[in-house]
């Protein structure tokens, strides 16, 4: 477990706009650390319910740890200003986000981060639920010093023919990766499924790319989600555990 | 689900959501994870007008068997007033649209 000593863990949260994708100003929330230092990056891509209560708290968690950390609202263009459960539900009905925006969005936050006074120059993803695929596919398009993926489907299957998501599986660019990864799961989850994490593991292994894999028993999706009742407060734990690793690794000073 | 599987349904009719009442011009349908309610899966329904943006949104999250109670609800209550419909219909006397007593 990552310790930082001598810090108070004092931050600064705030709403702010940088460009995103096509240079389209989008909304972020950001943390900071107080504390005199430099500090690794890290962008929070938010679950599928969208930029809401408790993705915002993620975020300020990270800040608490001595990162700089942003959560663009990846919504933002559908449902500028509207309620998050409303923008997710628009931008549901639509088939999600499309891949070039999310790429566009995270490297916009990326951007915004490292040019900060504080940043150490290293920069790392984190994502949840929808957000899982989309780490990793920022990971496969962006030059990245670590990504965290957490319970992401379908970078390995396709969605049902008749599902309105606009999606492709991610398994042909893991030749892209451009960063270690560390992927949380839980045993009981259908989306992705044991079966195709495993099958990730192996195309991950047989490209030599860098990764750790944990599987939870007991947790199924969404099992860091507090205010849901798909949280399981032990695989939440060791999760975050192995993230503060992680992250001080790949994003340390 | 993380499929994003939706049923959307044109409909016509009014909501009132938290601005006020509104024209709806869609109905989406789908089993998912809930934004409110204490289940892990829930049967929403939006009632929508996006044209009028995201928050024209009347959204209801309710389990599976609430879900079917009211889906076979609205079923009787449409058979039930089907007579008077087709009544209607014949003899131009118009239904009505404001609650009274059945």
């Amino acid at each position: 477990m990552e310790v930082r000593t001598g810090m108070k863990g004092d931050i600064r949260a705030e709403t702010v706009q940088f460009p995103g994708h096509g240079g389209d100003e989008i909304q972020a929330y950001v943390a900071q650390p107080l504390d005199p230092g430099r500090y690794g990056s890290v962008v929070v891509i938010h679950h599928m319910p969208g930029y809401d209560e408790w993705s915002k708290e993620v975020t300020r968690r990270f800040a608490a740890h001595g990162y700089l950390a942003a959560c663009p609202n990846l919504y933002w263009r559908e449902a500028p200003g509207a309620d998050p459960d409303d923008a997710a539900a628009a931008v549901r009905a639509k088939g999600g986000v499309p891949d070039p925006r999310l790429v566009g969005d995270v490297g916009g936050a990326g951007t915004y981060l490292r040019g900060r006074e504080s940043a150490n120059g290293r920069l790392g993803v984190i994502g949840y639920c929808s957000g899982g695929r989309q780490s990793f596919l920022a990971a496969c398009s962006l030059e990245l010093d670590a990504a965290v993926v957490c319970y992401g489907a379908f970078i390995v299957g396709t969605p049902p023919a008749d599902s309105p998501l606009h999606v492709s599986p991610l398994l042909d660019r893991v030749g892209q990766l451009s960063c270690p990864v560390l992927g949380l799961f839980g045993a009981e989850d259908q989306y992705p499924s044991p079966d195709q994490t495993a099958e990730l593991e192996r195309a991950l292994s047989a490209a030599g790319k860098q990764f750790e894999f944990h599987t939870y028993p007991g947790a199924g999706h969404a099992f860091f989600a507090t205010e849901r009742p798909s949280y399981r407060q032990e695989a939440a734990t060791q999760g975050w555990e192995e993230i503060w690793d992680f992250f001080g690794e790949h994003l340390g000073s | 689900m993380c499929t994003y599987e939706t049923e959307v349904l044109p409909a016509q009719g009014s909501a009132k959501g938290a601005g006020g009442w509104f024209p709806v011009a869609s109905v989406n349908v789908y089993f998912d994870h809930p934004s409110h309610a204490p289940f892990e899966h829930s049967l929403n329904v939006d009632f929508l007008n996006p044209a009028l943006g995201a928050s024209a949104r009347v959204a209801v999250e309710l389990d599976r068997e609430s879900a079917r109670e009211l889906a076979l609800a609205i079923e009787r209550q449409l058979e039930a007033t089907g007579g008077f419909e087709r009544h209607a219909a014949e003899f131009g006397a118009r239904p009505r649209t404001a609650p009274g007593p059945s």
